[in-house]
């Protein structure tokens, strides 16, 4: 009894894993499926549209006809002002409007050739805010959780999410960051989930590779920079343009790389989720596309068990990259406000 | 929509939204949630802190008990002994004075044997020279009827004499 009492959210957990991988799979044979007959096969092309940010959401393709949200355009300019109107106008980049037109990798260009601002609901843009919103849904009722279970022992959503939040703690920002870790914990809290689910959902069939992308891992990592600079004390910036025990001539080469690791550290955690997420999707893509390169139903029940068995590496990356992520955030921010020993 | 060329639109997308969401938690969600933890675990400490205190308290207070009963124990040896000591005092006083006492009535004792076999001397001699005087004028008289008769009377006396 007590056993399986204690194994029930594993195994729900495991039940869940094991259904977004069907539908993973399942959906991915749905979209190719119809890829195969009529024009050729390009792989490059049908990974880099699944990896990459678009102005529509792609779903599938149903014989000629593509299944897609239209998502709305925002232009600001200059000369226009604020433009805006739902992308299924340009018809899939075959025709112009209001004066601006996609071109063939995807991108708007104004006619006429002027500067303007896409602030556009693009497909990341989307899923950013339907995973912050569930984020808030689920953080919030957690904490509902906490008044309505005060002095008890947590209950449901709650005690799914309380063992992450206090190793979240525990483990990763409290030695990291040293003693006034508790100014850091929104922020870093904030950080390990929003990656974490991202991530996750970037896994779903026909969702946005949102962590996958670069400018959200570069703002990620800016704003880990900013904590970091604006909380960093005298003795991070004595360590850096006064390295102590350096002698003077050689503090001429030393301080450029000091200087050069303040940018590096960011640079290499938006490089390091970028790519962690990304190449994970370009090789289950990769591995689907086998199928239809080789036209083989075989090679389709290999790559299957490959791509299933890669999707659960996957799973387990998605939790890495947020861990890895969330650390080397710490350890940034624990480094400038250490005090000097 | 380049892969490795962050898109304008995406960037100030996340950065407001992931402001949005930090303020929001941080606000709504981390800040109760953090403090609900940090209550538990201060709970849990101050508990564990009690019973810890409450254990000294008992070994304290057992150890107070085990003094107390080890002081009686000692009290109680001692006044036994006391009790003893003066049980044998009173025993070795009574012993002398009685020993005293029937020293002093054997004294006493020997004294008044004493006193009457004095007395008692004193009187057979009286009763002797009482008897001795009876005799003589007995003797006398007799004497100076019979001497013959006075002799044998003698005789009878002494032979009376003898036998008391």
């Amino acid at each position: 009894m007590d056993i399986s009492r204690r194994f029930r959210p594993n195994k729900s957990l495991k039940i869940s894993f094991l259904s977004i991988l069907i539908i993973v799979l399942t959906s991915n044979f749905t979209v190719f499926a119809s890829g195969g007959d009529g024009e050729e096969f390009n792989p490059g092309e049908m990974i880099m549209h699944h990896v990459k940010d678009a102005h529509e959401w792609h779903f599938f393709d149903i014989g000629e006809t593509q299944v897609t949200l239209p998502l709305p355009i925002i232009l600001y300019s200059e000369k226009n002002g604020f433009v805006s109107f739902l992308s299924s106008k340009f018809h899939h980049g075959e025709t112009s409007y209001k004066g601006y037109k996609l071109d063939h990798s995807g991108h708007i260009v104004a006619e006429d050739g002027h500067e303007f601002y896409d602030i556009s609901i693009t497909k990341n843009v989307a899923a950013l805010f339907m995973g912050s919103i569930l984020m808030i849904i689920i953080f919030l009722s957690v904490a509902k959780g906490y008044r309505k279970n005060e002095g008890r022992a947590p209950k449901g959503i709650q005690s799914f999410f309380e063992p992450i939040i206090v190793y979240v703690k525990d483990e990763i920002v409290k030695p990291n960051v040293g003693p006034k870790y508790q100014r850091y914990l929104p922020y870093l809290l904030t950080l390990f989930f929003f990656i974490w689910f991202g991530n996750l959902f970037g896994l779903l069939p026909g969702a946005a590779n949102l962590t996958g992308n670069i400018a959200v891992t570069l703002v990620l990592a800016v704003f880990t920079l900013i904590i970091t600079l604006v909380s960093a004390n005298k003795n991070y910036w004595g360590h850096i343009f006064n390295p102590p025990g350096v002698p003077g001539p050689l503090k001429i080469i030393i301080i450029p790389v000091e200087i050069i690791g303040i940018l590096s550290k960011p640079f290499s955690l938006m490089l390091r989720l970028f790519v962690a997420i990304t190449a994970g999707h370009i090789v289950i893509l990769s591995l689907i596309g086998l199928v239809f390169i080789f036209h083989s139903w075989q090679v389709g029940i290999v790559s299957t068990l490959i791509v299933t068995f890669i999707n659960i590496i996957e799973l387990l990356v998605a939790s890495i990259q947020a861990y890895v992520f969330t650390l080397f955030s710490a350890m940034y921010i624990g480094m400038a406000i250490e005090e000097h020993h | 929509m380049d892969l490795i060329t962050p898109g304008f639109g995406l960037i100030f997308w996340q950065a407001v939204v992931f402001l949005i969401v930090v303020f929001i938690l941080g606000k709504f969600a981390w800040k109760p949630i953090l403090k609900s933890l940090k209550d538990r675990e201060d709970s849990i400490d101050e508990a564990l802190n009690e019973a810890k205190n409450a254990k000294e308290e008992m070994a304290q207070l057992k150890a107070e008990n085990e003094k107390l009963l080890a002081d009686a124990r000692l009290e109680r040896d001692q006044i036994l002994k006391d009790a003893t000591a003066a049980a044998n005092k009173i025993r070795e006083e009574a012993r002398e004075e009685a020993g005293k006492i029937s020293a002093k009535m054997v004294e006493d004792a020997k004294t008044t044997i004493q006193n009457e076999k004095k007395a008692a001397l004193t009187e057979v001699k009286n009763q002797v020279a009482e008897l001795s005087l009876l005799v003589a004028e007995k003797l006398i008289k007799k004497n100076l009827e019979e001497d013959k008769a006075q002799k044998a009377l003698v005789d009878d006396f002494v032979k009376d004499l003898n036998v008391n």
